[in-house]
């Protein structure tokens, strides 16, 4: 059960969107923006009120790899695996990303919720490989090395 | 009346609603997984797919019927791509048909026969998931779940509940309850209309077969059986017998056979309940309060009231249910015979339904700490022990019912049915045995395959409203319009199941139109053949009121209000 405080969020947020069947998505995305991620008690919460199945949401909330139940990071990386980033190495930035972080494929989140490493299918930035975003800033043309110095740099930011 | 061209054969159509019914009204009989009359379309399992002249192929379930379309079900390509589609199917299925529960009765398994897939050229690399065991109703296993929906639309648009629905996407998507929760964490009821659909073995009965035998084998314990009304015009379906037929004498010796020492009837128990629930029917009405009285039979309503709707608890009868009176009523017996019979008497109920396995086991069904019913098999699992057993049902000589409880009333025996326990309610409030009162009460409104059904009929100087409701999805309408003030009623019965218990989730399948049809058909047969139509006119009633009911009806025959305290 989270707090109050949490449901009185939800209630505002279902508010300004209007408490519809349709209105399912654009509610769980403002949530998820306001929290870094949609807590599972909240989803159920949202269906109650709009007379959707739990069930239901929870399918679409799953159908959609945009949402997430697990708390994310302060920061969000999201390293592109597209073709073109592929094709210009982007694994070997995300296998560093995964040592300096202390993770990989299971765990996305770091212990201190500073950093949450995700890949993404591709971002449309494909003249920019090898390409990934931080909190959805755009840093073109990585490098292993780049990736590196650019978590020194968000840690001590 | 407009024709289209099927293989080459002129066929004329009027308002079907889709290319598929014609097809199948023309005698070929097009596979499907996920097409099911009674739901909405979905078209996801590809297997009724049809060719047109231009070579254009799709899926018949989902095409409206055009005049003068012409269109091919069984082109070489058309074979191609079902053949490829079950091939793919069973490459990810977990394949031990040997040791499945749905041996024999697997859709997938039976079109891979008629379609002849001989091979499975792919690998299965999908993750094996647990078994979801924590229903007392139903088993999930979503290793055998081939994705058709059928549970999910079943649950949500026939029982209104959405309890399961997919989740996650591509190779990795699964049916599942919300954030893949246990069936026991979530509102289910246990009414088996998903296992009643489900085409292969992902959601099966959850079984009592073993336990049962272990009871009958042993020789210090009388195991007592009662079979359900509904039970008897669906037990002869896996024995060749004709769809619909009353089995029961039949059913009476193989169960003899097997073991049971003694074979009631619930019907008999279903004439209890008539006359206490007609009493507490009165009564309400002459308090008037508590009104609409619910009808409490069927347990897969009661949990769902309870779970959805409890501000209408006090409405639900505080009667038990048929099985629960008579299992009340044996136990009562075996106690006061204690010292003349030192066996362990056990009651086994033979019912058309899974909820009823969680009935038993809550904690009002039990009487001075001990279980009134000890176990429930359901059709499925007694045809399954008869198979076991060596009996082939349809050769065995037909048997009459243990005394005393084996005299049941027609009123009885339309338990069965959807608007049977209103009849029977009615027939002793009209306490009328006239042919012409009979029928009149048949023709109030509470017969007929309708979701809602409403029905007045006047009691002294008073209008009695009746509403007669299959199907949870109704049943939430109903209570909503109750709610909002815009309906009312003072009697209401509910089935969780469409048709009745005849459709139960327990019952042989498959169950389509033409078997509901002659279940239901079968049933009112029956009453239609009893020389007794009326509950208070079965002797053996008056004679248990007399007997060993007498001063206990309220201790064995109703749940006292503090055990309904405890929702």
């Amino acid at each position: 059960m989270l707090e109050q405080i949490y449901y009185d969020k939800a209630d505002e947020i279902i508010a300004s969107h209007g408490a519809e069947q349709a209105s399912l998505i654009p509610i769980i995305q403002d949530i998820q923006t306001e929290y870094r991620y949609l807590p599972s008690e909240l989803l159920s919460y949202v269906a109650e009120q709009l007379g959707i199945n739990e069930a239901k949401a929870y399918s679409v909330a799953t159908f959609y790899e945009n949402f997430s139940f697990e708390p994310k990071g302060k920061y969000i990386i999201k390293i592109c695996d597209g073709t073109a980033c592929h094709v210009r190495k982007s694994i070997p930035i995300l296998e560093r990303l995964y040592s300096e972080l202390g993770l990989s494929k299971e765990k996305a989140t770091t212990e201190d919720m500073m950093f949450t490493l995700e890949t993404v299918s591709c971002l449309g930035a494909c003249g920019l490989a090898p390409v990934l975003t931080v909190n959805d800033k755009v840093y073109p043309a990585m490098t292993p090395d780049a990736a590196t110095e650019l978590i020194h740099e968000l840690r001590g930011a | 009346m407009s024709y289209m061209t099927i293989n080459n054969r002129k066929v004329t159509f009027t308002n079907e609603k889709n290319v598929l019914s014609i097809i199948r009204k023309s005698g070929i009989d097009l596979p499907t997984f996920c097409y099911h009359s009674e739901l909405s379309t979905y078209g996801a399992c590809r297997m009724c797919v049809v060719e047109d002249e231009r070579g254009r192929v799709f899926a018949s379930c989902s095409e409206t019927p055009r005049d003068g379309m012409t269109i091919y079900t069984n082109t070489p390509k058309l074979q191609h791509h079902r053949k490829m589609i079950l091939e793919l199917l069973l490459a990810s299925h977990c394949r031990d048909c040997t040791t499945c529960a749905k041996n024999g009765v697997c859709t997938l398994q039976k079109l891979s026969r008629q379609l002849g897939v001989r091979e499975v050229r792919f690998e299965n690399n999908k993750k094996q998931l647990p078994l979801d065991l924590t229903s007392e109703c139903i088993i999930r296993d979503p290793n055998k779940c081939i994705l058709c929906g059928d549970c999910v639309r079943t649950c949500d648009e026939i029982q209104g509940l959405g309890i399961l629905d997919f989740a996650f996407r591509g190779s990795k998507m699964q049916v599942t309850p919300a954030f893949n929760k246990d069936l026991a964490e979530t509102d289910c009821v246990g009414c088996g209309q998903c296992r009643a659909v489900c085409p292969t073995g992902a959601i099966t009965l959850k079984p009592n077969v073993s336990d049962v035998w272990k009871i009958l084998s042993d020789k210090n314990t009388r195991v007592v059986v009662q079979i359900a009304p509904a039970v008897r015009v669906a037990i002869g379906d896996k024995f060749g017998i004709k769809k619909g037929e009353n089995a029961l004498g039949r059913l009476v010796a193989a169960l003899r056979r097997i073991g049971f020492a003694e074979v009631y009837d619930t019907n008999f128990g279903a004439d209890l309940t008539v006359m206490e629930e007609s009493k507490e029917f009165l009564e309400r009405l002459e308090a008037d309060e508590s009104l609409p009285l619910f009808t409490s039979c069927c347990p897969a309503w009661v949990t769902f009231c309870e779970k959805k709707y409890p501000e209408f608890r006090r409405n639900i009868s505080s009667c038990r249910s048929p099985q629960e009176m008579f299992g009340a009523l044996i136990k009562e017996e075996a106690r006061m015979n204690a010292e003349k019979d030192t066996r362990k008497t056990m009651v086994v109920s033979i019912m058309p339904c899974t909820a009823k396995k969680a009935e038993i086991k809550r904690p009002e069904h039990f009487t001075d700490g001990e279980q009134d019913v000890d176990y429930v098999l359901t059709t499925t699992e007694i045809t399954r022990m008869i198979q076991e057993a060596g009996i082939d049902l349809a050769q065995v000589q037909p048997e009459a019912m243990d005394m005393p409880f084996g005299i049941a009333s027609g009123a009885g025996a339309i338990f069965g049915v959807t608007g049977g326990v209103s009849e029977a309610v009615l027939r002793r409030l009209v306490d009328s045995n006239r042919a012409e009162d009979l029928e009149a009460i048949s023709f109030t409104g509470v017969r007929g395959v309708d979701s809602i059904k409403e029905a007045t009929i006047q009691l002294g100087d008073r209008e009695v409203k009746i509403a007669v409701v299959n199907g949870l999805q109704s049943a939430a309408e109903v209570l909503d319009k109750m709610k909002a003030g815009e309906a009312y009623y003072d009697f209401v019965e509910v089935m969780a199941c469409k048709r009745g218990c005849i459709a139960g989730g327990g019952q042989p399948v498959p169950i389509g139109p033409r078997t509901k049809k002659a279940r239901l058909d079968g049933i009112y047969k029956i009453d239609n053949m009893a020389q007794i139509k009326l509950s208070n006119q079965n002797p053996i009633v008056t004679t248990v009121y007399e007997g060993i009911l007498k001063g206990k009806e309220h201790k064995l025959l109703h749940n006292s209000t503090e055990d309904v305290s405890h929702v």
